[in-house]
């Protein structure tokens, strides 16, 4: 049993990590589709479509160096090694080795965008920075908040939220959860922050940073930002479902609903309003914190 | 200034070339520049060769007058839009097809012709260029896009059209046929062709049946509806709101396909013939048209309630792409985007139609011109009832005349969807057509469009292009 739970789980979550993010961009689209009414296309599409780019040839661009080259490959190198750190290994500071490794990722497919000399990707490249910019002080502020009220700085402290006692400890857990599923919309681009449907180049943050990506590099692109999602799907689940399989399952499954209806139900916001959008993530992360110091102080609700 | 010296004429009339006053160049530039007036057109027309007279049409919206009047220029004139903005796009089209220099005109830009032309470049370090075009994602038509951003903030935009110039003037001179001006412009194909039919039915003294004239006016407000309902869609999905998205596009179909069951074809082309229609609409059609009627209405009204009353809808079309009714007055926009900036201009008031005023949303940004659409949409629907009432007699088809009338101009003025559709021809001494002049309404509304995005974020360019929604091959022609 304890073999099965320590060892068989974890490995299973993250071959399932590394299965799935198609999956999920596929349940989003189905909800999207079954909202408007559609039929939509199979939640196995984005399967197909990753077969079918990494079937194609590629074009790149005459001013592009070899950085254009490697950059998708280092993304995903980064993206992988992330996922093992939320699923299979943890250890102390992991969590600040998950951040700076998407914070890689994202550096090289940054540099990557310049590199292409399109003042397009330009454009996308300095609205990715920007708009994500504030991600990370946020998710520090969050996970080592809690990982002090453990005592123990690893993801795997996350667990002990939800299903304790405390009520103050349920109220971190729901602030962890939201700012969460807000780094999910914003990581993502996915509406209210991008929109991932448009084939409008001036509108794009994310999608217009990989325009002069094709053949294999868009696919392994295409993954790296549905893992991306995954990945802190998966912190989710291990805050919400920490023991149950089953559990961590549906709550990713839950997810991919709910984006699937926000992006059915609300427009997205103007560019300059994103800034302001961000924000309630750090108000997030901030309230999580106070509420550790509470906590740690000894106070009570 | 009192219009004295002008011809007076109705929309649609045959007027004798030598009825129209030739005055003094000063003169007509007074006229010209007389804000109370709109220039509807300013085109040459070249007399033997060697004459170039330049027409101007000044229309009165206030009194539903048409003014024409003219006056002889060189190979050289002092450019008329140092003293009326509007005129610009006609100075750059006369320089362009004729040769003929406006003087002092501040922007003599090309307007189809894009060999060798340098855009507007900035020294600013901090600005920076964005092209997009002419080739484009998605399936829409070819043109060039310049933005001259600081950031994020777009400062200046140039659009250079051209890349579908078909030379339908010329081909419609040669051969006046009806399928070119259903193909003149796709999106407005009812539009054009019964503006072009019209013309020509003047022209030859055809009389039109009552019957047909109103069949073409019920046309005319089915594509108007049709595309005003799809654009608020479209909108709808720039903006990621995918649910107006979809219901709108499906209840566009609904009126396209009851003009497939009247015409054959969902956008009308084949309905319109000169001397007529080619299609009766029946007890049974009109039926389904007056169903199809009330099920658009209601869905318009459920959805487009939803819509404007949704907060992020709202936060992303309010005070984006602002046109102040002041600018679009003085760049001469035309049509529900001049409208929904406060500035009435509808050449229905010059065409027969009961009791009918121009409604406005005013606010003359994207918001404005989506919520003029919701409010065309509802009077064309009022406007359908109506004629579908009035339709009596039977519908006649007579011999199509091929001989016009000598030394004679025809304008006609028809409110397209997308604004005033302006097609003059005139014939020469042996009534054979000398000219054929189009003026679709994106003639003037592209400026219109570069001036909306000035100080706003490039990203809302694509919302405010689409509320605009204008012509590539109506402009290129």
């Amino acid at each position: 049993m304890i073999i099965l739970a320590m060892i068989i789980f974890p490995i299973l979550k993250m071959i399932l990590l590394l299965s799935l993010p198609f999956l999920f961009i596929g349940i989003i689209n189905k909800v999207k589709a079954k909202f408007a009414g559609k039929q939509g296309a199979s939640i196995f599409q984005p399967y197909f479509d990753f077969n079918r780019l990494m079937n194609k040839g590629e074009v790149i661009s005459e001013t592009a160096t070899g950085i254009f080259r490697v950059a998708p490959v280092i993304n995903l190198a980064c993206l992988i090694v992330a996922a093992m750190l939320v699923t299979v290994i943890h250890f102390e500071g992991d969590f600040i080795l998950f951040s700076y490794l998407l914070a890689l990722g994202k550096f090289v497919s940054v540099v990557a965008a310049m590199d292409t000399g399109s003042s397009f990707e330009g454009m996308g490249a300095s609205r990715e920075v920007s708009y994500t910019s504030l991600i990370e002080p946020a998710f520090f502020i969050i996970i080592s908040s809690i990982c002090a009220l453990n005592g123990v700085y690893s993801f795997a402290s996350l667990a002990h939220l939800f299903w304790s006692n405390n009520d103050i400890m349920i109220l971190i857990a729901l602030a962890t959860v939201g700012a969460l599923f807000l780094i999910i919309l914003i990581e993502g681009s996915r509406v209210p922050i991008d929109d991932p449907k448009t084939h409008l180049e001036l509108t794009m943050i994310h999608e217009v940073m990989v325009l002069d990506n094709s053949g294999v590099d868009l696919a392994f692109i295409q993954y790296g930002s549905a893992l991306k999602m995954m990945l802190f799907t998966t912190i989710i689940t291990m805050t919400i479902a920490p023991l149950s399989f089953i559990g961590s399952v549906l709550v990713a499954l839950a997810i991919a609903v709910l984006i699937g209806i926000i992006e059915s139900l609300c427009a997205r916001i103007r560019l300059t309003h994103i800034i302001e959008y961000t924000f309630t993530l750090i108000v997030a992360a901030l309230i999580v914190m106070a509420l550790v110091l509470l906590i740690m102080h000894g106070g009570h609700l | 200034m009192v219009m004295t010296k002008t011809l007076k004429f109705k929309n649609n009339e045959v007027i004798k070339k030598s009825d129209i006053p030739v005055v003094e160049f000063n003169e007509f530039m007074l006229m010209v520049s007389d804000t109370h007036y709109r220039v509807a057109n300013l085109f040459i027309n070249k007399e033997e060769e060697y004459r170039n007279n330049l027409y101007a049409v000044i229309a009165d919206d206030k009194n539903a007058e048409l003014h024409i009047v003219g006056t002889i220029v060189g190979n050289e004139y002092p450019s008329l839009t140092l003293r009326r903005p509007s005129v610009h796009m006609f100075e750059r089209e006369i320089y362009e097809n004729y040769g003929i220099r406006p003087a002092g005109h501040p922007f003599l830009k090309p307007v189809r012709v894009n060999d060798g032309y340098e855009f507007l470049k900035s020294d600013d370090l901090q600005s920076h260029e964005v092209a997009v075009g002419p080739v484009h994602a998605g399936i829409i038509e070819p043109g060039h896009f310049r933005f001259l951003c600081q950031g994020e903030r777009v400062m200046h935009l140039e659009i250079q059209l051209g890349w579908q110039h078909r030379g339908v003037e010329k081909m419609l001179k040669k051969n006046p046929n009806i399928w070119l001006a259903e193909s003149l412009c796709g999106d407005t194909t009812i539009g054009h062709s019964m503006t072009f039919a019209r013309g020509l039915e003047a022209l030859s003294g055809m009389k039109v049946c009552n019957r047909a004239q109103t069949i073409r006016k019920i046309a005319l407000e089915m594509e108007r509806m049709a595309i005003h309902i799809g654009d608020i869609g479209a909108i709808a999905g720039d903006i990621a709101y995918l649910m107006a998205a979809n219901v709108l596009g499906v209840t566009r179909t609904l009126v396209i396909n009851t003009l497939l069951e009247i015409s054959g074809s969902r956008f009308g082309k084949g309905l319109m013939r000169i001397g007529g229609v080619n299609f009766d609409i029946d007890e049974e059609l009109k039926g389904k048209v007056v169903s199809m009627l009330e099920e658009v209405d209601n869905r318009v009204t459920e959805m487009c309630d939803a819509m404007f009353a949704n907060a992020s809808v709202l936060s992303r079309l309010e005070n984006t792409g602002m046109v102040s009714t002041k600018k679009a007055e003085e760049i001469g926009m035309v049509g529900p985007a001049a409208r929904a900036s406060g500035v009435i201009v509808d050449s229905r008031i010059y065409n027969d139609y009961k009791d009918f005023t121009p409604v406005s949303a005013k606010n003359g940004d994207v918001w404005a011109r989506a919520y003029q659409r919701v409010l065309e949409i509802k009077q064309s629907k009022d406007l359908i009832l109506e004629m579908l009432d009035e339709l009596d007699g039977t519908l006649e088809t007579p011999e199509i005349k091929k001989e016009y009338a000598p030394n004679s101009m025809c304008i006609t003025l028809t409110e397209g969807w997308r604004g005033e559709i302006q097609h003059v021809i005139t014939t020469d001494k042996s009534g054979a057509i000398e000219q054929y002049k189009i003026k679709d309404p994106s003639f003037h509304n592209w400026f219109g469009l570069a001036l909306a995005v000035r100080n706003n974020q490039i990203s809302d360019f694509p919302v405010c292009n689409k509320s605009f929604d204008l012509s590539y091959c109506g402009f290129d022609l």
